[in-house]
């Protein structure tokens, strides 16, 4: 690859430190997040290798690998990187900046995208979770409505599932920030 | 008053930023200022002598120099105004380059501005210099060297072999230190014993040196050339001069304790000596372990020493002695890896060891006689892991700094496991391998040809699996995380500076840096100064170093030392605080300030036959001229030589102007 | 001691036995939990994952209306422990952050009130005020205490030590349990995944229920309703995918901690989980 293209690394490199205030160009490439990562088997890049593109300012790449949607946020790399790099708050701000920038996660990352917002819907719309309703509609738009259909037997066997939900007096209010959450990032950065 | 002005463009440092042209051009138009010139280097020969024609041709009587730090040339340019007859305090400095070059690069036209202040006010106070002079005091031509391993061994043999004598300090009932537990050293491979029993031998046998083991410094009084230092010779419960060192009490006494010099692997007695070549070869008791001590029970050693050694009523001993010049020496620890790394077990795991235990267990004279076992149940490991920077380069959990010696000594750890174990499997997990020393790259390509299978990557985490350990690591080059099932893992940890060295560092008044080693006065230039005129730095306790390295540092020191011996007397530094004892009230406020405790109560006769009065006074020696008694002093009775308060008023209206 | 309770989304589905047992484990150790009356979601990962900004706004009403109670706050469930804590760590650490959240939520957090884990306010009544309150020892029960991710990381909310957590242990020996050493303790899950992915997630339970057995547990204590149903519904699942036969009871340390101090198993939903518990719950008794 030509590193000599032109290329907005200081840009990127900014726009991530700003978003989850860490400094990534502090990082040494020891790849200890790598080493601790349950679930980097299953990444297409490594955690140092996500960080070392945005050292590079690929932001395509980074912006586009599947890695930032499966990271399980379990903070693992965070709590051992020698360098005090919240990897954890990196990862974060690279899923807020692909959902901006309108780069779409593929195949299972799309699951998380897909999951995520439904999840968030409900909390938009009810105040609070509304687990069965958000599952089903998930499964839906997943194209595999019988996902863990066996989960939602056991749990109606076990009296563990509702089919409304309290609605909150505050729902409007929380709705209200969703809202205000949105002018303010319709504002944030775009690297080009 | 004709005083010639001299600005440096140091390269391009100062003359980049600065317009130096124009600040010639407004320097020269300041009153008493007979010329003004520049030069690319004014610490070169060329430019030196440009000071000392200017010197003759315009009669000058004061200079000033505008250039770098006085830190640095203050001392170069005073020696030109000797040469030139003048007298060197009547020199003045004006910093534009730490103080303004370097700090405004983005703004050249306000740093020339700026630049111009700082020449003017220096214009100012060397029109209100006076010429100082220096005394000579008489130095005492013996050092203290505090710390017995291989650096102090060698600063005070070097001392010694000079001709001067030497007292050596060691906490620890045998010299040797850290080298003496060492198997064998990068890169010769040559045995650590081979190099370092002789040497201590020789220092024990050297009629110019004193040695007290089992001892402490607890206090350093005095200055340059004329230190009193305080040593506690610690109880060893065992007298030396009856003691023949048979060894019959440690072999009979019934209390054992985990050996320090085994690193915890192996045992020793309560009464023992440290390892059988130490030096002296004699016994101490441990009385915090030792059972008539805590049990107030037992007695065993008393009572089989053949020629009535023992005396458990023996106490600390404090002695003076005094010394002209002081050599720290005081080495290194391992940062304590099991406070702070969870993800390898904080120390629960048996098979997880560091370099250090390694190096015993690996030493003929260790717990396994040499032979490479599992602590836990004392199998051969047939796969070794090594993880090097565990507390360096990890500023969340250790040391942000490198600790140097690591790689290297890995490279060797895997040589050896590869030697005697046939058929092991090592693998290093490294980060990077810093080779930076004379054939110690080939030595490390030499482990790996030898079959060590390095893995740039850190580990994030160990934990046990049945009688394995499995060390969870990444290959970054590859770019997949890595497992392996270790039988024993080897923890390169971090060198700390050495257990008590912040309190030596307070008895002796010398600073230390962010990381608790002690401080040079100057990285280059002046690597074995302390900050404290006569106390001189050796080894590891400058900062982290290798055996070469440390023994050429221990050179250097003792160098320093002989130097100051040879010359045999100190020129004292005359900018040091003056007393007017006319206006001086006796309060003896400055007292509490000075750091250097060097203001003294004086009783002086009154005038008129009315009762003695006290009042302060400064002494020269111990005098580092910081002024803060100058500034404390309420009846205006202190002035610091060459920092008058007339002076520094005139710097200040002239910066005020 | 009283304070301000979050029961969280879970706690009337798969939450509801974490809820319930503390609520009656507390009362038994003389904690009042008053139920923050309207609170919201915390966001949960889907909240973090899609705006840092969002995360910590509906984090911050909840953070706002207790502080109006006067009271901390207490969250059973890890995941909005660790939310509701971030938050409040990010608001008083920007001054600037504070005040533009606060005209997002339209309710004004001063920052004076604590965010802290159920398990961190029971440990902190010490040993011995639960000695003396326990009439049921849990004799001859051997427990893996399992604290996950989101008690213990990151360091700037962690309720305990990252690598090796004591907490639940103590808490649980004070109980009469025999406690165990083990590999797993804050080893991931994958809940997170596991709602989108969960293929992806049964390697790490696995792990987890492979370490535990090698210990020899009798039985997995945590303290959150994710990692419990991870860990406990998806046990199956693990058995069949992977070929394992795990039988790994999975409880609440609050419903342990209920036994111990003389409650009814059934009140504090100890039948109520997947992976049939009676054996080990025999053990007890």
């Amino acid at each position: 690859m030509n590193l000599s293209a032109p290329s907005n690394r200081e840009c990127l490199i900014a726009l991530v430190n700003n978003e989850s205030g860490q400094q990534v160009e502090k990082c040494y490439q020891c790849g200890k997040c790598t080493a601790g990562c349950p679930v980097s088997y299953a990444f297409d890049l490594m955690p140092n290798q996500v960080i070392r593109l945005i050292q590079l300012g690929m932001k395509e790449q980074v912006l586009s690998c599947r890695s930032i949607w499966l990271c399980a946020s379990c903070a693992v790399c965070t709590a051992r990187c020698p360098r005090n790099i919240d990897l954890a708050a990196v990862m974060d701000s690279l899923r807020g900046m692909a959902r901006r920038e309108g780069v779409a996660a593929t195949g299972r990352g799309h699951n998380v995208f897909l999951f995520n917002k439904n999840f968030l819907q409900s909390i938009k719309k009810y105040g609070r979770l509304f687990e069965l309703a958000t599952m089903l509609s998930f499964n839906l738009k997943s194209g595999r409505p019988f996902r863990e259909a066996d989960a939602g037997l056991a749990m109606l066997q076990r009296g563990k599932l509702k089919f409304s939900v309290t609605r909150t007096r505050g729902q409007a209010e929380v709705a209200r920030i969703f809202e205000r959450v949105a002018a303010v990032e319709s504002g944030a950065g775009k690297c080009n | 008053m004709r005083i010639g002005v001299f600005i440096c463009w140091c390269g391009s440092n100062i003359g980049g930023v600065v317009d130096v042209p124009r600040v010639v051009e407004a320097v020269s138009a300041l009153p008493g200022v007979a010329c003004c010139s520049d030069y690319k280097y004014m610490c070169s020969e060329p430019g030196q002598e440009k000071i000392r024609r200017a010197i003759a041709e315009h009669r000058l009587d004061r200079v000033v120099v505008a250039s770098c730090s006085p830190r640095l040339h203050e001392n170069t340019f005073r020696q030109v105004l000797a040469a030139s007859g003048l007298n060197p305090y009547l020199l003045e400095m004006a910093n534009i380059r730490e103080h303004c070059a370097w700090v405004h690069q983005q703004e050249p036209a306000k740093a020339t501005a700026k630049a111009i202040d700082l020449v003017r006010r220096a214009v100012a106070k060397a029109g209100k210099l006076e010429p100082l002079h220096s005394a000579a005091i008489p130095v005492t031509r013996r050092a203290l060297v505090v710390g017995g391993g291989v650096a102090g061994m060698q600063a005070a043999l070097d001392i010694a072999e000079a001709g001067y004598q030497v007292v050596l300090v060691e906490k620890e009932p045998s010299i040797g230190g850290k080298m003496a537990m060492l198997d064998k050293t990068f890169p010769t491979l040559d045995c650590a014993a081979c190099i370092i029993t002789p040497r201590m031998a020789a220092v024990a046998r050297h009629p110019a040196i004193k040695l007290l083991t089992h001892a402490e410094v607890t206090a350093i009084n005095g200055y340059v050339g004329n230190f009193k230092i305080t040593v506690r010779q610690k109880a060893r419960s065992v007298d030396y001069d009856k003691c023949t060192g048979c060894g019959i009490c440690q072999e009979k006494c019934p209390c054992t304790v985990n050996s320090e010099y085994d690193q915890g692997l192996g045992t020793r007695k309560a009464i023992y000596v440290s390892f059988p070549q130490a030096v002296p070869n004699k016994p101490v008791i441990d009385r915090a372990h030792c059972r008539r001590f805590t049990r107030g029970k037992c007695g065993v050693c008393q009572q089989v020493c053949p020629s009535g050694a023992v005396d458990y009523a023996q106490e600390d001993v404090l002695f003076e002695e005094e010394v002209g010049a002081v050599v720290l020496a005081t080495g290194y620890d391992l940062f304590d890896w099991t406070r702070a790394y969870g993800e390898y077990g904080y120390g629960r795991y048996p098979n997880v060891i560091t370099g250090l235990q390694f190096e015993r267990m690996n030493n003929a004279n260790g717990p396994t006689g040499g032979k490479i076992r599992r602590p836990s149940d004392g199998g051969v490991p047939e796969n070794v892991v090594f993880i090097q920077c565990v507390g360096s380069r990890d500023e969340a959990k250790g040391k942000e700094y490198c600790s140097r010696v690591c790689c290297l000594y890995t490279a060797k750890q895997a040589r050896q496991v590869l030697e005697k174990i046939p058929g092991a499997k090592v693998h290093v997990f490294y980060i990077d391998v810093r080779c930076a020393g004379k054939a110690y790259e080939e030595f490390y390509q030499d482990a790996v040809a030898r079959g060590a299978c390095y893995i740039r990557g850190r580990v994030s985490k160990i934990y046990p699996t049945g009688d394995k350990l499995m060390v969870r690591g990444a290959d970054t080059l590859l770019g997949r995380p890595v497992e392996i099932e270790a039988g024993l893992v080897v923890l390169a940890t971090a060198m700390v500076p050495g257990a008590g060295g912040a309190e030596l560092a307070r008895l002796a008044g010398v600073s230390t840096g962010k990381d608790g080693f002690f401080q040079e006065i100057h990285p280059k230039l002046r690597p074995v100064e302390s900050s404290t005129a006569g106390i001189f730095l050796a080894g590891s306790c400058q900062g982290p170093r290798d055996i070469p390295d440390t023994v050429a540092h221990a050179g250097a020191a003792a160098v320093k030392v002989c130097a100051l011996f040879a010359r045999g007397e100190i020129i004292t530094e005359p900018v040091v605080a003056r007393i007017n004892e006319r206006l001086c009230t006796g309060c003896l406020a400055c007292r509490l300030v000075c750091p250097y405790r060097a203001v003294e109560p004086k009783s002086i006769p009154a005038r008129g036959g009315a009762p003695e009065r006290t009042v302060a006074v400064v002494n020269s020696g111990l005098c580092q001229g910081c002024g803060a008694c100058s500034a404390t002093c309420r009846s205006g009775a202190i002035d610091l030589a060459g920092f008058s308060n007339e002076q520094l008023l005139a710097e200040i209206s002239a910066l005020c102007h | 001691m009283q304070l301000a309770y979050y029961p969280g989304c879970s706690w009337e589905t798969s939450g509801r036995e974490y809820d319930l047992s503390a609520r009656l484990a507390g009362g038994k150790l003389g904690l009042e939990f008053i139920e923050i009356k309207d609170w919201n979601c915390c966001g949960s990962s889907a909240g973090h994952s899609t705006s840092r900004l969002l995360a910590t706004a509906l984090a911050a009403r909840n953070l706002a209306l207790a502080e109006k109670m006067g009271l901390d706050l207490t969250a059973p469930c890890a995941s909005c422990y660790q939310r509701l804590a971030l938050a409040r760590h990010d608001l008083l650490a920007d001054g600037q952050l504070r005040k533009q959240v606060n005209r997002i939520t339209g309710h004004t957090f001063h920052g004076n009130m604590r965010v802290r884990s159920i398990l961190e306010v029971v440990a902190s009544l010490g040993g011995e005020h639960i000695a003396a309150r326990v009439v049921k020892p849990l004799r001859n029960l051997k427990v893996a205490a399992y604290y996950g991710c989101l008690l213990v990381r990151p360091r700037a909310v962690q309720v305990d030590d990252p690598e090796n957590p004591q907490m639940m242990e103590k808490i649980m020996a004070v109980a009469g349990a025999e406690v165990l050493a083990w590999s797993h303790k804050t080893e991931c899950c994958g809940t997170s995944l596991a709602m989108n992915n969960d293929q992806l997630a049964l390697p790490l339970v696995a792990g987890i229920l492979e370490a535990a057995s090698l210990s020899g547990a009798d039985c997995i204590v945590c303290a959150c309703p994710l990692c419990h149903f991870n860990l406990d519904y998806r046990q199956k699942k693990v058995n069949r995918v992977l070929g394992t036969g795990y039988q790994l009871p999975v409880f609440y340390f609050t419903q342990l901690l209920g036994v111990a101090l003389g409650l009814e198993p059934g009140r504090l939903g100890l039948f109520d989980h997947f992976v049939n518990t009676k054996p080990v719950l025999q053990l007890v008794s």
